[in-house]
């Protein structure tokens, strides 16, 4: 079964070597709309380091949001998702090993990049570790979470914005919790309670979540 | 070869398949043994995908049920996957990926992983010498289909393979390629159903032929 989760990573990863603009397009689309806002808002400092945290996690919510159609889409447009669903190893499981390889894909680079997105905020240099850190935890959250509304809107027309509808409302907590560690470690209160929070979010998303992506897949693919 | 050990039996009991208003077909049985050919007939849009979906387990019939040695497939799930390869009408091959790599991963899925060697030879044996590390964009539809029907080389010991249309797109050298596979599997004492508007050359045990209602 191990062996079957690893190849469905590496399959997704090579997919998404080959297939590179996908996985930029998501990276420019958070840098650009990180950008826009020290463009818009003016050169204010004390502003710009208030909302940095609020800013960058919206738009990595935004860009993972830009990502989920992707997840299953091809898959089913092309039957491997049917090889999938008639597996050996339990739907969840190659669920599981998809959604991991897409946070890969599409989460990790924007965590890697929030730091330097952050400077562009004045943001106080000794917390961007909490910031990439509560993306680092938050991302994974949001790719879970989308994980089961890309399952439920699959192959429905116009299911690019049902999809935003559906899961935009269940990313409000990671969003508080998340653009809160940031703020609350600014405002030296110590942001562990929040990334805590989030660690904890993570655990049960990543228990809960790929079961229930895998029976919404079951039923959309009837 | 081997012969698959034990013997196995599918039973469709009762099925009726209603998509939207539409009512495909009903109190449909039949009981395929090892070593049986299942061959189901009819018009487009009788119903013999829908059939062999609910055979295989992907879609769930309106009404009546689908056993595997006497117990429900959707209570079996893995542990009837395991034993079944289901070749759709859609040809599960990523286009950015190789032949090879293709069918890499759909024998690791199936769990039966296979040595890039044997995925060669199969490869060779659909015809599709030369073609193995071409990304599968670049190859012909009819050589699509072989590589997907190249599984069914790597298949030996899946005691049930469920074919939607396997002959479709391919010519007619490659027919007898996958009819003699079909053979073999059947002398294994394996089961096969399938769907086909070509006239087989093997003979089927089981016929069905769905209507349009």
């Amino acid at each position: 079964m191990l062996a079957a989760l690893r190849c469905v990573i590496r399959r997704d990863l090579l997919l998404a070597a080959r297939r590179s603009s996908d996985v930029l397009t998501v990276l420019l689309f958070f840098v650009i709309v990180v950008s826009l806002f020290p463009l818009g808002v003016g050169p204010d400092a004390g502003l710009l380091r208030t909302i940095a945290p609020g800013v960058i996690w919206v738009a990595a919510l935004l860009a993972s949001m830009l990502a989920l159609q992707r997840m299953f889409a091809s898959d089913h447009t092309d039957g491997t998702l049917e090889q999938m669903l008639l597996g050996a190893t339990p739907l969840g499981m190659t669920v599981a090993a998809k959604v991991f390889a897409h946070w890969v894909i599409s989460g990790l680079p924007l965590v890697l990049i929030s730091p330097v997105l952050a400077l562009q905020f004045d943001f106080p240099q000794e917390f961007l570790g909490v910031l990439a850190l509560s993306l680092a935890l938050g991302t994974p959250v949001l790719s879970l979470i989308g994980a089961i509304g890309a399952a439920l809107t699959l192959g429905l027309r116009g299911g690019g914005a049902l999809l935003s509808l559906l899961v935009l409302p269940l990313y409000v907590p990671v969003l508080i919790i998340g653009a809160g560690a940031a703020e609350a470690a600014v405002s030296g209160l110590g942001g562990h309670a929040q990334l805590l929070l989030l660690g904890a979010l993570l655990v049960f998303a990543v228990a809960f979540a790929p079961w229930a992506a895998a029976v919404a897949l079951r039923i959309s693919t009837e | 070869m081997g012969k698959i050990a034990g013997s196995s039996s599918l039973e469709a009991v009762d099925l009726h398949c209603v998509r939207g208003e539409r009512k495909l077909f009903g109190a449909l049985s039949f009981t395929l043994r090892s070593g049986e050919l299942l061959r189901i007939g009819g018009a487009n849009g009788s119903g013999k995908t829908s059939l062999l979906r609910i055979a295989c387990g992907l879609l769930e019939p309106t009404r009546g049920e689908v056993r595997w040695d006497g117990k429900d497939i959707r209570r079996l799930q893995e542990e009837f996957w395991r034993q079944l390869v289901y070749i759709g009408h859609a040809n599960a091959i990523k286009d950015d990926l190789t032949a090879t790599e293709n069918l890499h991963v759909a024998c690791t899925l199936a769990g039966v992983p296979r040595q890039p060697a044997q995925i060669r030879e199969a490869l060779r044996r659909l015809g599709l010498a030369g073609c193995e590390d071409l990304p599968a964009r670049m190859l012909s539809q009819g050589q699509r289909r072989r590589t997907t029907l190249a599984r069914l080389a790597l298949s030996e010991p899946m005691p049930l393979w469920i074919l939607d249309e396997p002959f479709a797109a391919l010519d007619s050298e490659a027919v007898e390629h996958v009819q003699n596979l079909i053979a073999e599997h059947l002398s294994r004492g394996a089961a096969v159903i399938l769907t086909t508007h070509l006239e087989a050359r093997i003979a089927a045990t089981l016929r069905i032929d769905l209507e349009r209602t």
